[in-house]
């Protein structure tokens, strides 16, 4: 298939939920930033969080340039029911073993769909996933040695990190539920296969399975917390939209 | 909480040799390692990374800077100045 046969419309709503992922999950990290148990976390977290927002712009743009729409319209004068992001990229870290435990997951599905990407019809996501699939590994590496290093650390953090996995667990199913929008699918056993790697170097044990909830932030159903993202991270942009920076 | 300081050496593109850029704190070894690309190869500065324990390095005491280094000032006759380079040897 060409990208000339490749349907333009799934392909701009493919590349707004996948720039919506890394919008609103680099929006959570650097909420982070200050808040990190050492400087140099800081810089790591905000390293990470640079890297999805370069993807999420470049995503955006790719969208916006068949919607005829500029990144800056996408990302701020979109209303909540229109993102298209999966529900674990706006949960709030309640601790660090929390935000560890999250980015593995995210980035070790991530990097598992960039990777099925860089072979994309469409020329331009395909050299987006494929400058991609590099930074995610090293999310994942990070975020792996940090879940092995809580979860194989004292009792204190060992439970902190297993009761992180118990918060997050619900919020996984999303990622592999059939999604007839999507224009390349992860094999579920393939990325379970490095996530359990990584919990059984932890000690961790592997939360049972939950049922993913009814809706999807696929198709705009989005949790509580999303209001105060958007808010956040649109009232600038709403209150000057002329303002250039 | 406080974690050891490491000492890092980083060397660029076209560098030959690890030059110290700088420290930072890490549990161990391998997190300072990542410490450092998170923080010294930002602008794509490095292609190789070593870090070392602060405390495992020995260093010359201020103090005896004298006694260290001020005898060799005035050495001329250390430095290869005193030969009459032939016309044929080129690249000198």
């Amino acid at each position: 298939m060409t990208s000339s046969t490749c349907d333009a419309g799934a392909l701009a709503r493919y590349c707004l939920a996948l720039g919506d992922d890394a919008l609103i999950y680099s929006h959570r990290l650097q909420q982070q930033v200050t808040r990190m148990p050492e400087l140099e976390e800081e810089t790591a977290i905000a390293n990470i969080a640079l890297d999805l927002l370069g993807q999420a712009r470049m995503l955006l743009a790719r969208a916006g340039a068949i919607l005829g729409q500029t990144e800056d319209q996408l990302a701020f004068f979109r209303a909540e029911k229109d993102f298209r992001n999966v529900r674990l990229a706006e949960h709030a870290d309640g601790d660090f073993a929390e935000l560890t435990g999250r980015l593995l997951i995210f980035s070790a599905w991530r990097l598992a769909l960039f990777t099925e990407l860089s072979a994309a019809p469409d020329p331009v996501l395909a050299a987006i996933a494929a400058k991609g699939v590099p930074e995610l590994t090293y999310h994942r590496d990070y975020a792996a040695q940090w879940v092995v290093r809580l979860g194989d650390g004292t009792d204190f953090s060992h439970d902190r990190m297993q009761r992180a996995l118990a918060t997050l667990w619900p919020l996984t199913g999303e990622l592999f539920r059939p999604d007839p929008g999507a224009l390349v699918s992860v094999d579920p056993g393939a990325v379970d296969a490095v996530i359990d790697m990584v919990l059984a170097a932890a000690g961790l044990d592997r939360p049972d399975a939950v049922p993913p909830a009814a809706g999807t932030g696929r198709n705009g159903v989005h949790t509580e917390a999303m209001g105060d993202i958007l808010a956040e991270l649109q009232s600038v942009a709403r209150a000057y939209p002329d303002a250039t920076w | 909480m406080s974690w050891p300081l490491y000492e890092v050496f980083l060397r660029g593109k076209r560098g030959l040799n690890h030059v110290h850029v700088g420290s930072l704190h890490a549990a161990d070894p391998e997190m300072a390692l990542r410490h450092a690309r998170d923080l010294y190869t930002r602008r794509n500065e490095g292609v190789s990374i070593w870090v070392v324990r602060a405390t495992d390095i020995t260093a010359s005491s201020p103090d005896e800077k004298d006694p260290f280094f001020a005898p060799s000032a005035d050495k001329v006759y250390r430095h290869p100045t005193f030969y009459e380079i032939p016309d044929d040897i080129l690249h000198m």
